[in-house]
């Protein structure tokens, strides 16, 4: 916890939460890191034999055979998530599928799923990118001020 | 009766006439299984969303509640009950069907105490003869309404706690015979500002101690006297917080468990740190600990539900979780 946090706690609450803190298991954060290392790899690993897949058997070439092969593994993702079996994964691999493509996959058809039942206008559609709207927003944020940086870098040095 | 600064006495000792508990497919395979009246192999029940699945089996225990102890719902004056969804629709929905005067009633995983706390009051002070106190929670609409999508990969620490699946209910009369509600002690909203949803055992754990020291000090008791305390849903790491603060004020309790850890026994690798949920505390009481009661293996016990009364804004907004407990005491047998 931060310090600006810990100073609005009275002297009893800070005195509990050191208690409490003391009989909490910890958070195994060596293994989830090697697992989320692990797990992370190897779906990066499978993401290129998919490239590579396209690259070899159709008329894609290295970038443009990217398109697929994440197309390909978000719907495996997806399949995944709908059969029930991603949750349970994740919950071994912490950020190993979260960070991926998969994860961001997974958000949208979680989501998806969960607000079926209020119907597709006001459940499937006002609620599928929940999870994952904000990735979006600061995503695009994000490439704005990077793009705006290189323009006026490379207007100011031009190379 | 008042006794003290926050307890009731009941001195017409209320019975509870009749109880039912009914579960989903997760506590199915659970060590409780067998006391449960109904359990469900599916989380959705045959009906189309968790909401209705919910309500559905709120539904079930009350008419069955009502069947196991001869009367028809007619019969009964009142029907309290609570839930955790927005606006506890599960609750309203019910009493839409059974028909019965309804009080709506939100404290979170504490709700089940604080229905039979006041369906007790209700009965002993002669305001009904019999009245149904219910309450129900449903793993994926709870988990939908408070935290992530149930298909959602996220990875779930060690404290955090699965919520119950199910609902239980029982009628509380003014005559009869069977385990008698003898005394309630209503909880002080207790904040240690916590602020980890995944969490709630630690944060609930103060609030239950707080009740608890409230009723052994209006009662003039100790937890000696009390064949069994069980708090409601602190799970595996409040419960060790509660036993050593009350080990701090020198209040140890010999036999001292939670309904969280009894549910679904203590290593199961979903459930992390335990169960929570209004029907936790709710379903093991009525269903279990009541029929240890009529065994005989319990005399006297004292059930602490914990609620924490967060909502998924306050959270957002960076409150911390307000918590509360109420703590009822339940006699089988003995003097009369």
């Amino acid at each position: 916890m931060s310090d600006a946090k810990k100073k609005k706690l009275t002297p009893v609450q800070q005195e509990y939460h050191d208690f409490a803190r003391q009989r909490e298991p910890n958070r195994p954060l060596l293994l989830n890191s090697l697992r989320a290392f692990a797990v992370g790899g190897f779906i990066c690993l499978v993401g290129q034999f998919v490239q590579d897949f396209f690259l070899w058997n159709f008329d894609f070439t290295e970038k443009t055979a990217g398109n697929p092969a994440v197309a390909v593994m978000i719907l495996i993702a997806v399949v995944l998530t709908v059969s029930g079996v991603f949750d349970h994964i994740a919950q071994w691999a912490g950020a190993g599928t979260a960070v991926p493509v998969t994860g961001f996959a997974n958000s949208i058809a979680s989501a998806a799923l969960e607000h079926r039942t209020e119907g597709f206008i006001l459940g499937v559609g006002g609620n599928m990118f929940k999870l994952a709207g904000s990735v979006i927003v600061f995503g695009v944020v994000a490439a704005f001020v990077v793009a705006l940086v290189r323009t006026v870098l490379s207007t100011l040095g031009g190379p | 009766m008042l006794k003290g600064h926050q307890t009731w006495i009941f001195e017409n000792r209320p019975v509870i006439a009749a109880a039912a508990a009914v579960g989903g497919p997760f506590e199915a395979r659970g060590p409780l299984a067998a006391d449960f009246d109904l359990l469900h192999g599916d989380l959705w029940a045959g009906q189309d969303s968790y909401e209705k699945a919910e309500r559905k089996m709120l539904e079930e225990a009350s008419r069955r509640a009502v069947d196991k102890a001869g009367l028809r719902k007619e019969d009964v004056q009142f029907f309290l009950s609570g839930d955790l969804g927005n606006q506890i629709i599960a609750s309203s929905f019910a009493a839409r069907s059974l028909g019965v005067p309804f009080f709506g009633l939100y404290g979170a995983c504490s709700t089940a105490m604080e229905g039979l706390a006041l369906g007790s009051l209700l009965v002993d002070s002669g305001a009904a003869r019999y009245v149904l106190c219910a309450t129900s929670s449903h793993n994926a609409a709870t988990e939908k309404q408070y935290r992530y999508p149930t298909e959602y990969g996220s990875q779930r620490p060690p404290t955090a706690q699965w919520t119950v699946t199910g609902a239980a209910a029982a009628v509380v009369a003014a005559t009869g015979d069977g385990p008698r509600v003898t005394a309630a002690t209503i909880g002080r909203v207790v904040d240690m500002g916590m602020t980890d949803p995944f969490n709630m055992g630690g944060a609930m754990a103060p609030a239950a101690v707080d009740t608890i020291v409230a009723h052994f000090r209006d009662l003039n008791v100790c937890g000696g006297d009390y064949d069994l305390v069980a708090t409601g849903d602190l799970g595996r790491v409040g419960h060790r917080i509660a036993a050593d603060l009350l080990q701090k004020q020198g209040l140890a309790i010999p036999s001292f468990t939670d309904c969280g850890l009894l549910i679904y026994g203590p290593d199961h690798s979903m459930v992390m740190a335990g169960a929570s949920g209004t029907a936790c505390s709710a379903a093991v009481t009525y269903g279990h600990l009541l029929n240890r009661m009529k065994k005989g293996e319990l005399r006297k016990v004292l059930i602490v539900a914990t609620g924490a009364l967060l909502s998924p804004l306050s959270y957002q907004q960076k409150e911390s979780i307000p918590c509360i407990a109420h703590a009822v005491s339940i006699e089988y047998g003995g003097k009369e």
